[in-house]
């Protein structure tokens, strides 16, 4: 009995996250510019193959393969933000943004254009002072 | 059960195909580049749904290296892209964009 509830909850986060993977897809087709691809590409990536890995946990459940799955979803939930951080940081320096689209503009162009000269910590140590990387 | 695997699939691949337009269609390098951390992290799903649903722990260790491929992808990737810029000549604090060459190669269709 108990395992028979159990399998419903397992196939009903499993149903979910792949609901979420769809919702990923379509999101990705239909928005606009790189960084609200992301914000639809990221979270899929994230909340759905977590479900997916806790679904799958209860299935699983006994065998020693469950400590992996988790470790597999907290490595998703460590590395997805830095690098959608990464992509959505060189989208915004390449003018992938679509201005006319944005309702809140905090990052003010006047603020950064103090710190091109001297960017924080951002520069490859190799490049070329003044024709390298923008920082 | 049997319905539960194709309900299961057929969201997964239609996820995985919609990615895969956004990767074919462009239109820049990091638009594939976030379709195709996307389409990882669902194939990285659909194993997991195999696991569960067919009990079969042996493909579990799959998913932690693509997880990791994942990432490490998508990470020098824009770090690639980002060493490209040039310092722009606006004060507007964006770069000026990529090489004319290497935005042809990258953008030009």
């Amino acid at each position: 009995m108990v395992r028979e509830i159990l399998d419903v909850v397992a196939i009903g986060f499993l149903l979910l996250g792949s609901v979420m993977a769809l919702a990923a897809g379509v999101g990705l087709v239909r928005f606009p510019d790189v960084i609200s691809r992301l914000h639809a590409g990221t979270k899929p990536q994230v909340a759905g193959v977590l479900l997916i890995m806790v679904g799958g946990a209860i299935r699983l459940a006994g065998t020693p393969v469950v400590w992996m799955l988790l470790l597999g979803g907290l490595l998703q939930m460590l590395t997805v933000p830095v690098s959608a951080h990464m992509i959505s940081r060189i989208a915004y320096r390449r003018r992938h943004v679509r201005e006319d689209l944005l309702v809140v503009h905090e990052a003010g162009f006047a603020g950064l254009a103090d710190l091109q000269d001297d960017p924080p910590g951002d520069q490859p140590a190799d490049a070329p002072r003044d024709q390298g990387d923008s920082g | 059960m049997t319905v539960v695997w194709v309900v299961a699939y057929t969201l997964l691949s239609g996820g995985a195909a919609l990615s895969m337009v956004r990767v074919w269609r462009g239109p820049s390098l990091l638009d594939r580049v976030v379709a195709t951390e996307t389409l990882l992290a669902i194939i990285a799903g659909g194993i997991a749904v195999y696991a569960g649903l067919a009990r079969d722990p042996a493909v579990v260790p799959v998913l932690l290296v693509v997880a990791l491929l994942g990432f490490l992808g998508a990470v020098s990737v824009a770090r690639y892209v980002g060493g490209m810029l040039i310092k722009s000549g606006t004060d507007d604090g964006r770069a000026a964009g990529l090489p004319p060459a290497a935005e042809q190669t990258v953008e030009g269709r």
